[in-house]
């Protein structure tokens, strides 16, 4: 350790202080429940009765309420002219989105699943990203691109595979990639409301998920930030990042290292772009040690780049090396063994947790 | 002739081999009769920028029985893999085609086995038309290791390349440029042979469409564009998502030829008069006009777009299966029970492909990292704890 003196005794069990939690999470005192579906399709019907011109577009998202019924009611709600079936013609519908919103609408534009938005890529980058920059200010493009990222179950190689990293490492995107039903209404009434291109990666097995939503969040002026991380889950010891459905998993193995004496906290990225690297910093050097967790490709993905940046800012108060969990580096098998090995779990990230904090002898051999 | 391997020869010669009670007791065997016999088309082709083949198909008592009992098995297979799916021993997507065997049975019967055949995902019976036999669909479908893909694909991802199938796509059009790009690389190899491939009425509006018909267009490839239209793209009809419809026009420039797709006889003379047609004149557009009874996939019950009374009404009016029946029968080809007991024949073979496929094991873990490459050149590869499982690539 380079000049950094500290006394850290883990394995140990400290007493647990708790306050900052609850005072931080102000909306904890909550009452309802609700499924992430439900929270997407109230955000996206408050900000359509907000703004006439937010108008939704894709493919079922009309007559058919939505492939996963995100967007039920939305239809018969705001008509046809705002609620617009596509054809199965990516590239068309979302230029014709970009084109949109280059006059001043604000197209939210749904992908049935981000593998197809590689068929309208070029659009989302080049016509889209890029034009803010190129215009000089004059084209800001007040897109949302949205729809399930990632992993669902048993889909296969071409459904299967996580685009954060892709759309993140563009400038002039904004990726979000929420987890529970407030990151879901938070972020995407911001998204909606944002004068740049958003990538909202959402995730199909959240859908039916349940959690608490406060007053607060219910209310429909109720907005999160753009490019700020929360911190789900304080602790002491070790510091695993985590998006989307990875977050649920994090949580969970923060439980069972608990046992193990391991406090771990748990950050929620919430935005890959942005990315809030000061939260993330200020946590490790706290902590000393870092997991990062993402259901993509490992090869060049958003651990990579937090590496990268902890390694960047805060080297010195590293105390182990920084563990990445990813996804498998290979397509995404159909078989059910194989996928359960291909994604990451609970037990990887607790396997990788008390490898940084040199607990994966026996407590026996190390004292 | 497609399918052959598949019957269990000795029971069935032996039951047609006893004397019948009908009137044609002179009746040949029908496993083996392959007298011609003229029947027309349902209904007559309607050509686009060419000259419709006569609706008088050839065809003989062999073909027929050969028709019905292809299109028994496989409706009786995809039924079947409904009931493994709501079972969960199927999982993820699964896409099913009954009502649309015709399209797969008179393909086959005009083309042969160094023709390509590419498709989507509702590939199942594209498949076992290739010569792909139920083990390896159902083993396939659970994920276990004598499935065609070794369960490493699963419903989308079918592929016999021994038999020129290409898959088994999931990307809606993507497989149609791969199709014009397996008939470059046939006339590149001057083997007088075409591809057919397949895309339903959701993928006729893809863009990727035009650019590659209009190249194989230039460039005269055998290309064969067949649109599978069962008039909903999942749940969207066809109306809501083409301006025009008529798609065996919308290749402009490029022929086209409307088939009644539950006819097995008229897919079957349109597909010769196509591969006659590619060989000469470069790319050809066949609209087959057929119906899928389930919904888009098992996630969709096929209701919300759709009235029960047109499903039950095509089915009682245009049954590809009831339609080959009739023939064979107003045709004096086989008794009532004779085909009923193909039919049972079919669902034990079904039965007893379920049960084998049940007995084949998972893959193995390591089988996670086969297959990334041809060539993995010694390069690694992770698990998701990247310290705690690797690999080689070989």
């Amino acid at each position: 350790m380079l000049g950094v003196v500290r006394q850290k005794m883990l394995g140990q069990s400290l007493p647990k202080i708790r306050p900052v939690v609850s005072v931080l999470r102000s909306y904890s005192s909550a009452a309802k429940q609700m499924t992430v579906r439900d929270a997407l399709n109230s955000a996206l019907d408050e900000e359509m009765s907000a703004d006439p011109k937010v108008f939704l577009m894709g493919e079922e998202v009309g007559e058919y309420q939505g492939a996963y019924k995100i967007s039920k009611g939305l239809l018969e709600k705001y008509g046809p002219e705002r609620v617009r079936d596509t054809p199965i013609t990516e590239a068309g519908f979302a230029g014709i989105g970009v084109g949109a919103a280059y006059y001043g609408l604000k197209p939210v534009v749904e992908f049935m699943t981000f593998n197809f938005s590689m068929q309208a890529i070029d659009h989302i980058i080049n016509s889209a990203a890029k034009s803010n920059y190129m215009s000089a200010g004059q084209m800001s493009v007040p897109i949302v691109f949205r729809g399930p990222n990632g992993a669902a179950a048993g889909v296969g190689a071409q459904h299967s595979q996580c685009y954060a990293a892709w759309y993140a490492s563009c400038p002039g995107l904004k990726v979000l990639t929420p987890y529970s039903s407030e990151d879901a209404r938070g972020l995407l009434k911001a998204a909606i409301r944002d004068p740049d291109p958003v990538v909202f990666l959402e995730n199909e097995l959240l859908y039916g998920e349940s959690f608490p939503v406060s007053d607060e969040v219910l209310d429909s002026s109720f907005c999160l930030p753009i490019g700020k991380a929360k911190i789900e889950r304080v602790g002491r010891d070790v510091t695993i990042t985590a998006f989307s459905r990875m977050v649920g998993h994090a949580l969970k193995a923060a439980e069972i290292l608990e046992k193990d004496g391991i406090d771990a906290e748990v950050i929620n990225l919430r935005s890959i772009r942005p990315l809030d690297r000061s939260t993330i910093n200020a946590s490790v050097r706290k902590t000393n040690r870092l997991i990062t967790v993402e259901e993509g490709f490992p090869q060049h993905g958003v651990g990579a780049e937090i590496c990268a940046s902890v390694v960047e800012e805060s080297f010195a108060y590293l105390d182990a090396p920084v563990e990445r969990i990813a996804g498998a580096d290979i397509p995404m098998p159909y078989a059910a063994n194989l996928e359960r090995i291909a994604v990451p779990q609970v037990e990887d990230i607790v396997r990788a947790a008390k490898r940084a904090c040199y607990r994966s002898v026996p407590l026996a051999a190390a004292a | 002739m497609a399918l052959s391997y598949l019957r269990s020869s000795s029971s069935r010669s032996a039951n047609l081999l006893r004397p019948l009670s009908s009137a044609a007791s002179l009746r040949r065997p029908i496993s083996t009769d392959t007298t011609p016999i003229t029947i027309e088309t349902s209904v007559p082709f309607t050509s686009h920028q060419c000259e419709a083949p006569s609706r008088s198909v050839e065809t003989n008592p062999s073909e027929l029985l050969t028709f019905f009992r292809d299109m028994a098995l496989m409706r009786r297979m995809e039924i079947a893999a409904d009931s493994l799916y709501k079972a969960k021993l199927i999982r993820g997507f699964c896409h099913l085609y009954d009502g649309q065997e015709a399209v797969a049975v008179g393909m086959e019967a005009a083309i042969t086995k160094k023709d390509c055949i590419i498709t989507a995902y509702r590939d199942h019976c594209t498949f076992v038309g290739r010569g792909g036999t139920l083990l390896e669909v159902f083993a396939e479908l659970m994920g276990r290791q004598a499935g065609c893909s070794k369960g490493k694909g699963g419903s989308m991802h079918f592929y016999k390349k021994d038999s020129n199938f290409y898959g088994g796509h999931g990307i809606v059009g993507a497989q149609v440029p791969l199709g014009c790009g397996l008939a470059f690389a046939q006339k590149y190899s001057k083997d007088e042979s075409v591809t057919f491939a397949l895309y339903g009425d959701g993928a006729a509006n893809q863009g990727q469409l035009f650019e590659a018909l209009n190249i194989s267009a230039l460039w005269d490839l055998p290309a064969i564009l067949v649109c599978e239209n069962n008039h909903y793209g999942m749940g969207t009809a066809e109306w809501r998502a083409a301006k025009s419809p008529a798609y065996y026009k919308r290749g402009d420039y490029v022929p086209g030829l409307k088939v009644d797709g539950m006819d097995a006889l008229a897919v079957k003379q349109a597909c010769k008069f196509a591969k006659e047609h590619a060989l000469k004149n470069g790319p050809i557009i066949l609209e087959m006009d057929t119906y899928r009874y389930h919904g888009h996939s098992m996630s969709d019950p096929g209701s919300t777009y759709r009235t029960r009374d047109e499903i039950s009404g095509i089915r009682q009016e245009r049954d590809p299966i009831e339609r080959v029946r009739k023939l064979v029968l107003s045709h004096d080809l086989a008794t009532e029970k004779e085909l009923k007991d193909i039919e049972k024949e079919v669902r034990k073979e079904v039965d007893d492909a379920i049960a084998q496929a049940k007995e084949s094991p998972m893959p193995e873990p390591s089988e996670l990292f086969s297959n990334v490459y041809a060539k993995g050149l010694g390069a690694e590869s992770f698990g998701a704890d990247r310290k705690e499982v690797r690999a080689t690539l070989a």
